[in-house]
């Protein structure tokens, strides 16, 4: 083979694609997936019963439940405040999410009420490597919503003395 | 003659002591002759009005009994009732140990329970480096572990050698008593069950075995039974030389 012969012949196979290398490109970059991208995203979805409201309105909760949580925490811890309103138990307690099975779903589970948005918000939070991130037992606000004690009815014997029961009512009482 | 008029002497002091005792101790289980004070409403804090202390008679406590330690290990979630497999026995969580006691000259042998002493100058409070270790107004100390960053400065300033360290992830804690990997911990004095007029874990147990053996209760109060029992009988703290004031005393040590 002679060399111009060849030269022409890597010129043809050359050129076409130099020509085609910009379309090619921008194939390439529409083709190509964003980082990530092949990652599930979990939409919040929601997963527990509407029928009682919450502590403080919804949009309030949404945006500064932690506040909430961060204020009681200390109060409890260093001053013995035991309310039981923002106490993190009591969220726990009523919004506990049961699978199918109807056994409570744990915070790795994307249907637990912590994990929903969470998971979406990619925000790690480590409450739950020292507390408990199920029901364990009865809710205090709940108890005193359905029985009688607002209006001075049987005293549950949960140990709690009268007095700390009444203010659990009045606490627990719209403000 | 003047020899038995000494030794009736003694006996007639030593029946009255005893006596008193029973009276002061065994009018009925959890009655006392006066009013437990007004309970704390659940909204107001701890204040120093009250200093909560725990009395151990060493001549009640019971040797192999152990109904204080499974108590304390139910209630708080440690122990059999924790999962730290990893762990080995001595890095192992220990709120509460029996430690046997004997003294070779005599061969007189006492067994008691050790925990934390609940100081009123608390060295674990001093050394912490973060503030999360810290002694409540009304005397109880704890370790606020949202704040603890696991130096163990605590532990090494122990001269009770009352707290542990966790080294593993855990689950299922009780939400009264929440307990995380890379935290230290210690006796609560079960400050969950104080703040809700209830007595702590092992005291209670010991009653329910009938060993009586612990009191619970207000050190600033003149007519609580632990007060009246100091009183009158006294007790020592451990390594009082240290002068660390303990919340904790034992009497027949």
């Amino acid at each position: 083979m002679s060399h111009p012969r060849l030269l022409r012949r890597i010129a043809g196979l050359v050129l076409p694609a130099l020509l085609l290398l910009p379309l090619a490109a921008t194939a390439e970059e529409e083709e190509e997936a964003l980082p990530f991208s092949d990652l599930e995203v979990v939409i919040p979805e929601r997963h527990f019963s509407e029928e009682l409201e919450c502590v403080q309105p919804e949009d309030e909760m949404r945006r500064n439940h932690m506040k909430y949580i961060l204020h009681q925490r200390d109060e409890t811890m260093h001053k013995g405040i035991r309310t039981r309103r923002y106490s993190l138990e009591e969220c726990i307690n009523c919004h506990a999410v049961k699978d199918d099975n109807g056994e409570y779903v744990r915070i790795e589970d994307s249907r637990h009420f912590c994990a929903t948005c969470h998971t979406y918000a990619a925000v790690d939070i480590d409450c739950f490597q020292c507390h408990s991130d199920v029901p364990v037992r009865e809710s205090m606000l709940n108890t005193l919503k359905s029985s009688q004690v607002h209006h001075g009815g049987a005293v549950p014997a949960n140990g709690l003395s009268s007095d700390t029961l009444r203010l659990l009512a009045a606490e627990d009482a719209p403000q | 003659m003047s020899d038995n008029q000494h030794i009736d002497e003694y006996r007639r002091k030593f029946l009255g002591q005893a006596s008193a005792a029973v009276a002061a101790t065994a009018v009925a289980p959890g009655v006392f002759l006066t009013a437990p004070a007004a309970a704390k409403p659940a909204d107001q804090p701890v204040d120093d009005s009250k200093r909560w202390g725990i009395l151990v008679d060493t001549h009640k406590c019971a040797d192999g009994c152990t109904a204080c330690v499974t108590a304390c290990e139910q209630e708080n979630g440690w122990g059999e009732y924790s999962y730290e497999h990893e762990s080995s026995p001595e890095q192992k969580a220990h709120w509460i140990r029996k430690v046997n006691l004997r003294d070779k000259a005599t061969g007189h042998a006492i067994t008691l329970p050790l925990f934390c002493q609940h100081c009123e100058v608390p060295p674990c409070a001093d050394v912490c480096p973060t503030g999360a270790s810290f002694k409540r107004a009304d005397g109880i100390v704890l370790v606020d572990k949202h704040i603890c960053i696991g130096c163990r400065y605590c532990m090494m300033a122990c001269p009770y050698k009352a707290r542990s360290f966790i080294h593993e992830d855990l689950k299922d804690q009780k939400p009264w008593a929440p307990r995380g990997k890379g935290t230290v911990e210690s006796c609560t004095m079960c400050v969950h069950r104080v703040d809700n007029d209830g007595i702590p874990a092992c005291v209670e147990a010991c009653n329910a075995e009938n060993h009586k053996a612990m009191f619970f209760g207000d050190l600033r109060d003149e007519n609580s039974e632990i007060s009246r029992q100091l009183e009158e009988y006294g007790a020592k703290e451990i390594r009082p030389d240290l002068k660390l004031n303990t919340g904790v005393r034992y009497r027949g040590i």
